[in-house]
């Protein structure tokens, strides 16, 4: 039986363990969580709850699972498609199926948890663990892997581990993240062999060695081995530049909890827009190098990058701000003329 | 080449936008070319194209010596297009140096006397740190574009109205 704990806002939090166990048909386990469970076989992974049943695209559906557990659940909601997904609330999670989505609100069929943050990501990294077979890197674009279908066939854990790097300051200043090079096992993606390779210059003069830092940008974006997993390379108090590569399909739809930014540095992504509650669409916004753009805190989004391209995220990480835009403190837009 | 990467510049961008569906207002994106903007502004303003709180993304046209600044928080800069070096000094004057309750950076009438700390050498796509407490110029090759982040100051110029997709 579930153990819950009252949150402040009486929503009880689940922090039992997940249960797995193996399925002899496909090879992959079962695991329940709360009272989801979460099965797959070849092609889709099937979503049970009280309610009803989802159905995915298994490779959409880890494409999905391995953003939101590399970003530790991300800021506010993170949508694997316009059904399921799992909002942030910092410290706990709700895993949802429905709830941000008209047709399964005005059906009743719309179901929410919330869970341990804790206990939920050890659930979800076993799950991606398991699920994940040889040769198939969620993280990659779909032309630089193979394939998540089939049944279990070892597992990429080094894939689905990978962690992003994030500079507490600026990167290349002493203690903290380095630049990227071929020996430290960055390559030049085979999208970015055009883009020039040079460094800045520092000349320090004596005495101020280590306070003064410079890198390329664009070689570090060029260098970047995933797509859709923005690092941090730059802290200005809470305003942090989270730079990344782009390609194919943002595998989810990201209702923000914050405002954020997007500057595109080079080629092209196309941004699909729909209102965080319901899902409805509400604009299409294209983006070229140069281009600059507020993503509001009443939307979610979702990128779609014909070449891979290098997209500067722009976030403030202030504590509490989800709370500020919530209760209406804080208008959904940046600014406004 | 199908996958030939694509960066711009003031001579040559090409701009995207905001398409609506329903009752949407493009205004909330604040949609905006930071090279349509540089190309349109004067030498070192340094217009404000994202805004979060306080917190800010300021673009400059970079033709000629900027002025020399100074902040009492860390910023840094981004050349988006361009040659240019960055000078910086520490200076002997303390109190050039904002408190740290004032935000964004100080425009400095003069090079300020103080200890020569390092130049920085920089081309596109390349960023630097601007430390805190350093006094900076930043002195282009040629017609250039920055990006700064930064925090909202005396320097910072809001046109939304002028930049941004209505």
């Amino acid at each position: 039986m579930a153990t819950a704990t009252k949150h402040p806002t009486e929503t009880p939090i689940i922090d039992d363990d997940h249960k797995a166990v193996l399925d002899e048909r496909y090879g992959y386990h079962v695991y329940e969580i709360g009272r989801f469970k979460f099965e797959r076989d070849e092609y889709f992974v099937r979503v049970s709850y009280p309610k009803g049943t989802y159905i995915a695209d298994v490779g959409n559906f880890l494409r999905s699972m391995m953003r939101d557990v590399a970003w530790g659940f991300f800021y506010g909601w993170v949508n694997f498609d316009d059904i399921f997904g799992t909002v942030n609330r910092y410290g706990s999670v709700d895993v949802f199926v429905g709830t941000y989505n008209a047709g399964y609100k005005t059906a009743g069929t719309d179901f929410v948890e919330r869970f341990d943050a804790a206990k939920l990501l050890a659930c979800f990294k076993s799950l991606l663990s398991d699920w994940t077979n040889e040769g198939y890197d969620p993280f990659a674009a779909p032309l630089e892997t193979g394939t998540p279908y089939g049944s279990k066939n070892g597992n990429n854990d080094e894939a689905v581990n990978f962690q992003r790097e994030l500079a507490e300051r600026f990167v290349g200043l002493p203690g903290d993240t380095e630049i990227r090079t071929d020996e430290r096992g960055f390559p030049v993606n085979r999208h970015f062999r055009d883009v020039v390779q040079d460094a800045p210059e520092v000349h320090a003069e004596p005495g101020f060695e280590g306070q003064l830092s410079a890198f390329s940008l664009f070689d570090y974006l060029a260098r970047s081995p995933v797509t859709w997993n923005p690092s941090i390379v730059s802290c200005v108090g809470e305003s942090a530049y989270c730079p990344t590569s782009e390609e194919h399909i943002l595998p989810i739809q990201h209702g923000n909890d914050r405002v954020e930014w997007f500057i595109q540095l080079s080629d092209q992504i196309t941004w699909e827009v729909g209102d965080k509650e319901t899902g409805a669409p509400r604009a299409v916004v294209t983006m070229k190098a140069g281009d600059v753009s507020a993503m509001p805190a009443d939307i979610r989004h979702r990128g779609f990058s014909p070449k891979r391209s290098m997209l500067l995220v722009w976030e403030n990480m202030a504590p509490g701000l989800e709370e500020r835009y919530g209760s209406g403190e804080l208008p959904p837009t940046a600014a406004e003329f | 080449m199908a996958t030939a990467t694509h960066f711009a510049s003031i001579e040559a961008y090409e701009k995207g936008g905001v398409e609506i569906v329903g009752a949407e207002s493009p205004k909330r994106y604040l949609f905006s070319n930071l090279f349509e903007v540089a190309g349109r502004s004067r030498p070192w303003e340094r217009v404000v194209v994202a805004k979060n709180l306080e917190f800010t993304i300021e673009c400059a046209h970079a033709e000629g010596d900027s002025p020399w600044y100074i902040c009492s928080h860390d910023e840094t800069i981004l050349a988006m297009q361009g040659e240019m070096t960055v000078y910086f000094i520490a200076p002997d004057d303390s109190d050039l140096k904002p408190p740290e309750d004032k935000q964004g950076a100080r425009r400095l009438d003069v090079e300020p006397a103080g200890r020569i700390m390092s130049h920085v050498k920089m081309g596109r796509g390349h960023m630097a740190l601007l430390p805190a407490g350093a006094a900076y110029q930043i002195r282009p090759q040629s017609l250039g574009v920055v990006l700064l982040q930064s925090i909202e100051g005396e320097e910072s110029i809001e046109r939304w109205a002028e930049i941004c997709q209505h």
